[in-house]
């Protein structure tokens, strides 16, 4: 083991610093402590007091947001950050160049993982947001009606130390209360045409600013007094309040929410308050649905139809797309191969555009192109014949392949060449001696030697095709469009663009679905990997 | 993925390859069939670089290849306050250089942990990097945006609709993708260097920042330029992350550009591209000899 001689720790934060300059004698090799205040040392301590401000900053802003998860990691992640380089133990060496890419994998790989998985297993989306107090807070809030026999308040809107507020005269009296502050009368406020226009410790919001604060102000709730039965004051206008009263309160005992005429919606256990006709209240909370995103994904009434289309499609999609772009880029390449061609540098370099041309941008272009009443395919190649390229879909579908393969031959192109170059010539001297002609040569020697080679690129390039989203989404949006289905799939969508739609384009963001749909996507890669995983050398290379 | 059997430069000694008789009717159609093949690759390119030259601007009047040619749609793009053209490609340029500054200084120290030092959980390490490397991040978008929302109440500059929350995110598959490309190119430095520097006294960061990073040179261009590419092109994640017009890259800009106004701006929509697309075309034919030893080393585009 050659590292076994190693006896002087990094002094550098890795990945960040610069080296440990301090005078490097050999007899102080035995010394395992990052020694010396050289420039290194000075530099990594600048970084960790910076990593420690930024770390202490975000544990109490964790701690004021309540937000107990990241304050627990980030507890943590600090206190090693601290140790793994402060600590001078040899065995932590390695953990010095590891640290910092490791906390951005787990932050943002491992754990957005782990949490899709979490996610499939809820009801997490559109009415399904928060926590169950939260969704009480929020019904008793939106439910509500006028106090019957209540007057009507000229108010002014105020903006005081703790947030929004009103003001309104009552009998002479200046009254002034924010959301958690019931009306109590103000001292040496100015009132002008019975309505208040300068109040103390206050500032008075001007028309437009009642304006631009127009949602938090339909937000406020004013109580009128310290009795519940008052009611609260709300305002539309920013001029005139009534005083309002929740119809909806929750009942603690029964753990249910009752309505003023005695109605009793109840914790119906999935994650909202329904009533005796089963009608649900919104909004509800997320509440732990088990395997039942997974069930409608295989529903034929609600998802099932749509996802073994998608998914046959999506294989279709990934599958050609590669067999197209390996096939038309190992022409060329054997084309191109021959030396003698010549200008063979400059087809190639004409060749290899596409491949370094930005594909988000490409793709566009092509939507362009291919546009049924306007693009140049139709207008100019085809003489104005109006082909629906993209809103038929079976043409939508040839689309994306031509597409696709416009993007890709390049990249195929590139490896095979490269491959072509790495069989030995004396294999084809030997099989023309032995009599065998160009197809058979290349059936015997070229394609068993490339595929060798290129195999497992092939095996990357359909995993990197079967979630393809931009050019699904950028050439077709995954339409034409299926008008009958809530979740907007389309003819062309593959399970990744599906996704998305479910997660944030439908007609409702239903993330639990959405995280399902995700995990069946990986174990579909995963399979596939796995069946190809033996092949890999990846493997033999771990020694 | 390394897969190091694939020398690209061409090398070997010619050798008959083709027949005889393939090569005697080489001269006519081999050329006929790699105009054809330049045709298809060059035809939307070119055309969108004449639609961005053309003085119509609309996708229909961009028909006539060449038939006039002005710098309007390229002044309108730079001029146009409603989409801040030049603020976009700033973002990009920041996002994708922060991305790849960062993806090689973490990939390249995990790289050289693996390769250098042997350690208790080296074995499991470099396995669950292989394994995590098969589930594309870009599938946990759902969970991607719930925890940049999380965030957000806590480091505003790195939650959603921030820059720097999008290149954090993208540096989360820092390690996952790049670290295997990186140790096999470790590994082929000798570790008798190492040992040399140190029996003359060198630390172990000297050893690294200032004789293994140098020798690596090659295969961190080839990362750094992947990442950058990736991230220059990456529509979905910056998609979900940056929300607000002044924030967006270019690839989220020039959607939203082209999706509202689709026929009628496509003059200046062109012009946007072929900018757009300069520093990446550039880097690539400079750099090409890199990155395509890089790519059959085993990252993909298309």
């Amino acid at each position: 083991m050659s590292t076994s001689t190693t006896t002087r720790d990094g002094t550098a934060a890795a990945g960040t610093t610069g080296g440990d300059t301090g005078p490097g004698a050999p007899r102080e090799r035995r010394h395992a402590h990052s020694r010396g205040f050289g420039p290194g040392f000075v530099v990594k301590l600048v970084l960790m007091a910076l990593i420690n401000a930024i770390g202490l900053f975000g544990i109490l802003a964790a701690w004021a947001a309540g937000s107990w998860g990241i304050l627990v990691f980030l507890v943590a992640a600090l206190l090693a950050a601290d140790l793994v380089y402060f600590l001078p133990a040899r065995k932590l060496l390695p953990a010095k160049y590891l640290f910092p890419g490791l906390v951005f994998l787990l932050v943002f790989q491992v754990f957005v993982l782990v949490y899709t998985a979490a996610t499939a297993f809820t009801n997490y989306g559109d009415g399904h947001n928060a926590t169950k107090d939260a969704a009480i807070t929020q019904l008793t809030t939106t439910y509500e009606q006028r106090v019957e026999g209540s007057e009507a308040y000229a108010v002014t809107v105020l903006e005081g130390p703790d947030g929004l507020a009103l003001a309104a005269v009552q009998d002479d009296r200046v009254l002034v209360g924010a959301a958690d502050r019931p009306l109590a009368p103000l001292e040496g406020a100015a009132v002008t045409d019975g309505r208040v226009v300068e109040a103390p410790g206050y500032e008075v919001l001007s028309y437009g600013e009642v304006v631009g604060a127009q949602d938090e102000l339909g937000e406020l709730r004013v109580p009128v007094s310290g009795q519940a039965e008052d009611g609260a004051l709300r305002t539309d206008d920013g001029r005139t309040a009534y005083a309002y009263e929740p119809t909806l309160t929750y009942d603690e005992a029964a753990d249910a929410m009752v309505a003023a005429d005695g109605t009793v919606y109840a914790d119906n256990g999935e994650g909202a308050f329904a009533g005796p006709d089963g009608e649900a209240l919104r909004p509800g909370w997320r509440v732990f649905v088990g395997l039942d995103n997974f069930g409608a994904i295989f529903d034929p009434a609600v998802l099932g139809g749509p996802f073994v289309a998608v998914t046959l499609w999506t294989f279709a999609f990934a599958v050609l797309s590669v067999a197209l772009t390996f096939f038309l880029g190992l022409l060329l390449a054997i084309l191109f191969n021959d030396e003698k061609l010549r200008f063979r540098n400059v087809y190639r370099a004409i060749v290899f555009l596409p491949y370094a041309f930005p594909a988000f941008l490409s793709i566009l272009i092509w939507a362009g192109l291919l546009n049924t009443d306007f693009g140049f395919v139709n207008e100019v190649l085809l003489g104005g014949t109006g082909v629906p390229w993209l809103e038929n879909p079976w043409l939508a579908k040839l689309s994306l392949l031509l597409v696709n393969l416009w993007l890709g031959f390049p990249y195929m192109f590139l490896v095979t060449t490269g491959a072509l170059q790495a069989i030995p010539g004396e294999l084809y001297e030997s099989a023309e001696m032995d009599g065998a002609g160009p197809v058979r040569q290349f059936g015997s020697i070229t394609l068993p030697m490339l595929m060798v080679a290129v195999g497992p690129l092939l095996i990357a390039s359909f995993a990197m095709n079967f979630n393809n989203f931009n050019v699904i989404y950028l050439l077709t949006g995954g339409g034409p469009q299926d008008l009958e289905s809530t979740t907007g799939v389309g003819a062309t969508d593959i399970l990744i663009s599906f996704v998305y739609k479910i997660a944030f384009a439908g007609g409702t963001n239903d993330y639990g679905l959405a995280s399902a749909l995700s995990i069946l996507i990986f174990i579909m890669v995963a399979v596939v990997s796995a069946l190809t995983f033996r092949r890999s050398k990846a493997l033999e290379e771990i020694s | 993925m390394p897969i190091p059997t694939t020398p690209t430069t061409p090398t070997t000694p010619p050798r008959p390859k083709l027949s005889a008789g393939r090569r005697f009717a080489r001269g006519g159609w081999k050329h006929l069939a790699a105009v054809a093949a330049c045709v298809f690759a060059l035809f939307p390119l070119v055309y969108a670089f004449s639609a961005s030259l053309s003085a119509s601007g609309s996708l229909l009047g961009s028909n006539q290849l060449f038939s006039d040619i002005t710098g309007a749609n390229y002044a309108n793009l730079l001029s146009d306050p409603q989409n801040p053209y030049l603020t976009w490609f700033g973002n990009s340029l920041f996002v994708s250089v922060s991305t790849a500054v960062g993806t090689v200084l973490m990939g390249a120290a995990a790289a050289y942990a693996f390769s250098r030092f042997r350690f208790r959980s080296r074995r499991g390490g470099l396995l669950a990097l292989l394994v995590i490397q098969m589930f594309p991040q870009l599938l946990a978008f759902v969970a991607i945006f719930l925890l940049l929302f999380a965030i957000s109440e806590v480091y505003p500059v790195l939650g959603l609709n921030s820059r720097l929350g999008l290149v954090a995110v993208y540096l989360g598959g820092a390690l996952g993708a790049n670290t295997f490309l990186m140790y096999g190119f470790f590994n082929t430095i000798p570790r008798d260097l190492d040992e040399a520097a140190e029996l003359d006294g060198a630390s172990h960061a000297q050893i690294y920042w200032t004789m293994i990073l140098p020798l690596v040179t090659p295969i961190l261009v080839v990362v750094g330029m992947l990442s950058f590419i990736a991230s220059f092109s990456d529509f979905l994640l910056a998609q979900i992350v940056l929300q607000d017009p002044e924030k967006y890259t270019l690839a989220v800009g020039l959607y939203q550009f082209v999706s509202v106004q689709f026929g009628e701006n496509w003059g200046v929509f062109t012009a946007g591209a072929i900018l757009a697309a300069i520093p990446v075309v550039v880097l690539f034919l400079f750099l090409q000899r890199y990155i395509v030893s890089g790519l059959t080393g085993g990252a993909v585009k298309g």
